[in-house]
């Protein structure tokens, strides 16, 4: 709430961190300031019961020169207190299961409560890492299974599962690129991205030794050709492309860009940030990428976590096989499972262990759930869900100040460009993501992709309902009708929530990035 | 339509209707090329009802020996410690469990004070007064680093302690590749680094150090003097933060960069992931860590509130020139690794350390005074040891199973790397030391006779 609505300051509560409002006439407390963990409990107070030492105490096991000489300053809660205090703490978290987040580029569907389930089942949550693979035959099985359904859907057939996220799979990609074309002599140092790539791709260049540069789009949203033929050349290593991009348009040239790219002796790299776009439609494989990766916290639902877990296997041709990182999953011919390092030409570990199970286990009870029917279903819903709320923002006259940067229809997500919105009624497109938290709904990706002036990136998902697309349809709607009359209305939002709007530029420029104990 | 979506087959027709389409066909016809469309069903098999889905994911469960199945003295870089139930609890919350990164922070305050006292406690048990809030796991975490120094001071030379994870150790080298650095391996004398050859090790070309603490072998290195010894180059301590109750933090040691695997703080073992790596720093390198940073401030009322910060760092805003690629990391598991180090305390996480000591030196002495068993290296150690056998170790792994007791990773032929947590009793470890010490005399039996 504004401060309008605060009483005087001797009906505050004596504690500082309370203050008292009135709200609907009567008076309720909130908490003021937040507090961190390191600023509640109090010395001596404890939640872990050590278990006792039931082996002949020794002195001397750890000389001073290596001991620690104060302990660290950790917090010191009762359990009841760390508990109260988390719960608080998650309640000023806005969530995918209490509302509407189409958050573009991020695929934020529905995380079915099955996986968690399965995923905890001692089997799987409780097994070690290293454990004898002629022990581990379960998880073996289901790895295997999952990259044979992975390889099925991107129409490529050897699958890694290693990565954590997009961007490892990413750097996995390039990184493999790479040793493809050393293994035949050739030192290509060009990864062309197009200018409406996720920030991931170029970091990911350069992070691999390679060098970015950058390729125009066309007037449809697509790859400009003849910028692409005048880049593209023998120092190319990969052309890294999202398909659907991240305007939500399918390149309709994307044979043509294969052929080019192809022609020059580079390979082709599918972000698959998009992939919810065209399952069981068209297969990034069948396309003529090379290297595909997924992202299973996206169109495998794999829950978000506030940031993590991700997971980002990927999907090559045979061509690109022989450098897979290790371990690989192998499968004898009499049924069992093994992992198999003894592999020459790989370019190594990318990380310890198997990569994220955890994700592998939830990813794969959702295919084994939708199957091949489901899956293509969830995709054409999606798409179907995302024109639906285009055409209903056009049909409420959003269209004028909010107008679809490029083509008519879209695939799974579309990008508006608030240009418009912002000459005409002073209110920018952060003003109108922030005005949607009053409205309850998590506002789409602002200001991405960067070639669309004050860009909006929708993606509604195909878990919503029609009646959740109306009315996020209607609260745009409304916002620019409210802006129309006060734009102060939306520049100053948000006012229901925890907190308003925060002071970032303070923030980095005098960074207080711990609790000072 | 399958379970998750919601289109009636009347909601279809009046959305077709509202976008001025025939059909869902149509729609995908009018964008994607017929040449590269499918034009087949995907050849995977039919979808199953949730119970069915169940069933079929317990019964690959079933078909993998767990921690709970065996009296288990796994470890090598993942830990059968206790999970306290109240992690499970939070981590399940819709609140924590179901958002995105926090890009909105007035509806992310939650999460992003997370960050910041996840941040705090990793800052408290390094002794380093930067942390960023989480990396994806242990060894890309070593890696992560790598780049940090390949960054900070563009030397294309790293010095790395044979005593390092082998899993960091190939994780750092396949990285370390791309951006163009070398690696060069210390070996060990006596389960540590040799400090002589470790010296010698360092030229004007080395960009940053490379050791584990304790080290793969379960011994404890020697941070000061290996970090003293690394001159200019920035030097790099891969830490267990559960031993961090009792030994010194490497911000004492002079280690510029701490990183670590953060399974054992309160995350599962999952068969290796997720889990999450751990970050730290000293002040001058915080404008180059990679991954999200949680930061202090106020709101336009002047509340206390938190923001993700220093994003100029990041991919998303600094695209080829980023101090990382990273973007999703790890932050339910950090969650975890926050409520576990809340729930241990200040006091917990010494009283902890000090069990662990305690029966793994009792565990280690038993072990060696069996015949035929001796000590890897005569190192403290704090949760976990090397052992050499006079036997094959796989073998002898093998008939210990056979009772039930899985006693450790075997490492090369005659090595075995046994993990003690706090789960394991005086007489899990007496059953671990009957049951190996049979399984010894039988092989070297086996030997004699042949």
């Amino acid at each position: 709430m504004s401060r309008n609505g605060k009483l005087s300051d001797n009906e505050l509560h004596a504690d500082p961190g309370i203050e008292i409002h009135a709200h609907a006439g009567r008076k309720v407390r909130t908490e003021r300031e937040t507090r961190t963990v390191f600023e509640k409990g109090a010395p001596g107070r404890r939640a872990f019961v050590c278990p006792e030492l039931d082996v002949p105490a020794r002195d001397g096991l750890l000389s001073e020169r290596f001991r620690r000489a104060e302990p660290p300053r950790l917090p010191e809660l009762s359990e009841p207190e760390i508990v109260r205090h988390y719960v608080n703490l998650s309640k000023r978290n806005f969530d995918l299961d209490s509302g509407f987040y189409p958050l573009g580029s991020c695929t934020m569907k529905h995380n079915p409560r099955l996986h968690e389930r399965v995923a905890a089942l001692p089997g799987h949550a409780r097994l070690h890492p290293l454990q004898d693979p002629a022990r581990a035959q379960g998880a073996l099985e289901l790895m295997w299974n999952l990259e044979r359904a992975l390889s099925e859907i991107a129409g490529l057939p050897h699958v890694s599962l290693q990565p954590s996220a997009g961007s490892h799979g990413e750097l996995a990609g390039v990184l493999l690129t790479r040793a493809y074309h050393e293994d035949r002599g050739e030192r290509r140092t060009k990864v062309l991205t197009p200018d409406t790539a996720h920030g991931t791709n170029p970091a990911t260049v350069t992070m691999a030794g390679l060098e970015v540069v950058k390729v125009g789009t066309n007037a449809d949203g697509g790859v400009d050709l003849d910028d692409l033929r005048a880049k593209a050349d023998e120092a190319t290593a990969c052309l890294m492309l999202t398909n659907p991009n991240t305007l939500g348009i399918f390149d309709a040239n994307i044979e043509e860009i294969a052929r080019i790219v192809h022609g020059v002796g580079a390979t082709l790299y599918y972000d698959g940030a998009n992939l919810n776009a065209v399952m069981g439609v068209t297969r990034p494989g069948d396309m003529g990428f090379d290297i595909v990766h997924f992202n299973l916290h996206k169109t495998f639902t794999q829950p978000h976590g506030g940031g993590g877990p991700g997971s980002g296997p990927i999907a090559v041709s045979d061509r690109i096989e022989p450098y897979l990182m290790v371990p690989r999953v192998v499968r004898a011919d009499d049924g069992t499972f093994d992992l198999d390092t003894d592999r020459p030409k790989t370019i190594g570990r990318l990380r310890g262990f198997q990569g994220n199970y955890g994700t592998f286990v939830r990813s794969y009870a959702y295919i084994r759930s939708l199957g091949a029917e489901g899956l293509k279903d969830a995709s054409q819903v999606a798409v179907l869900n995302a024109n639906y709320l285009l055409a209903r923002l056009r049909a409420l006259g959003v269209a004028d100040r909010l107008p679809l940067a490029y083509g008519k229809l879209c695939m799974h997500e579309f990008v508006l460009s608030g240009a418009p919105m912002k000459r005409e009624l002073q209110i920018k497109t952060l003003d109108l993501a922030k005005r949607l938290l009053d409205y309850g709904f998590h506002p789409p990706t602002v200001y991405f992709p960067l070639l669309v002036d004050e860009a909006l990136l929708v993606e509604p998902t195909e878990t919503e309902t029609r009646e959740t697309l109306d009315a996020f349809a209607e609260a745009v709607a409304e916002i620019l009708r409210e802006a129309e009359s006060d734009p102060e209305i939306a520049r100053n939002a948000p006012y229901s929530t925890p907190v308003r709007r925060l002071d970032e530029a303070a923030a980095a420029k005098r960074p207080v990035i711990r609790q000072p104990v | 339509m399958s379970r998750y979506t919601a289109v009636t087959p009347a909601d279809l027709e009046a959305m077709l209707a509202e976008i001025g389409v025939g059909s869902l066909d149509e729609l995908f016809a009018a964008q994607v090329p017929e040449g590269v469309r499918l034009g087949r069903e995907l050849d995977l098999p039919a979808g199953l009802p949730e119970q069915d889905v169940y069933a079929h994911l317990r019964e690959l469960a079933e078909r993998n020996v767990s921690v709970e199945d065996e009296l288990s003295f796994l470890g090598g870089g993942m830990y059968d410690h206790y999970v306290p139930a109240l992690i499970d609890m939070l981590s399940e919350r819709s609140e924590f469990l179901t958002p995105y990164t926090p890009y909105q922070p007035e509806i992310s305050q939650g999460g992003l004070q997370v960050m910041f006292e996840y941040q705090t406690a990793i800052c408290e048990l390094t002794a380093l007064p930067v942390s960023n809030a989480s990396v994806y796991e242990g060894p890309s975490a070593v890696a992560a680093a790598g780049y940090l120094a390949k960054l900070a001071n563009g030397r294309p030379r790293f010095v790395v302690s044979a005593g390092l994870h082998p899993h960091s150790r190939e994780t750092l080298r396949t990285m370390a590749h791309g951006y163009g650095a070398e690696l060069v391996e210390v070996p060990l004398r006596d389960g540590v680094t040799d400090p002589g050859a470790w010296a010698r090790a360092m030229d004007d070309r080395t960009g940053a150090v490379f050791f584990q603490n304790p080290n793969f072998y379960g011994a404890v290195e020697d941070a000061e003097t290996l970090a003293a010894a690394a001159q200019d180059a920035i030097v790099v301590g891969s830490y267990d933060a559960i031993t961090l109750g009792v030994l010194k933090p490497p911000g004492e040691c002079g280690v510029d960069v701490a990183v670590g695997e953060g399974q054992p703080l309160g995350n599962r073992l999952d068969f290796g992931g997720p889990s999450f790596g751990w970050f730290a720093a000293t002040e001058p390198y915080l404008r180059r860590m990679p991954g999200r940073i949680a930061g202090e401030t106020r709101d336009v009322d002047g509340r206390r509130g938190f923001v993700l910060t220093l994003q100029t760092r990041e991919q998303h805003i600094r695209r080829e020139k980023a101090t990382s690629n990273i973007c999703t990391a790890q932050a339910l598991n950090a969650l975890g690794g926050v409520v576990y180090l809340t729930w241990l305390g200040r006091q917990g996480i010494v009283e902890l350390g000090e069990l662990l000591l305690q029966r793994t030196a009792y565990a280690r002495d038993a072990l060696c005074a069996l015949d035929g068993v001796e000590p890897w290296h005569t190192q403290p150690v704090i949760r976990e040891f090397a052992v050499r056998l006079d036997a094959p170790a796989e073998r002898v792994v093998e008939r210990c199973r056979e009772q039930g007791v899985n006693p450790g990773l075997p490492i090369e032929d005659d090595g075995l790397l046994v993990a003690i947590t706090e789960r394991r009793t005086r007489a899990d470890i007496d059953r671990l030391v009957e049951v190996v010490g049979a399984a010894v005399a039988a092989e070297r039996g086996a030997v004699v006779r042949a």
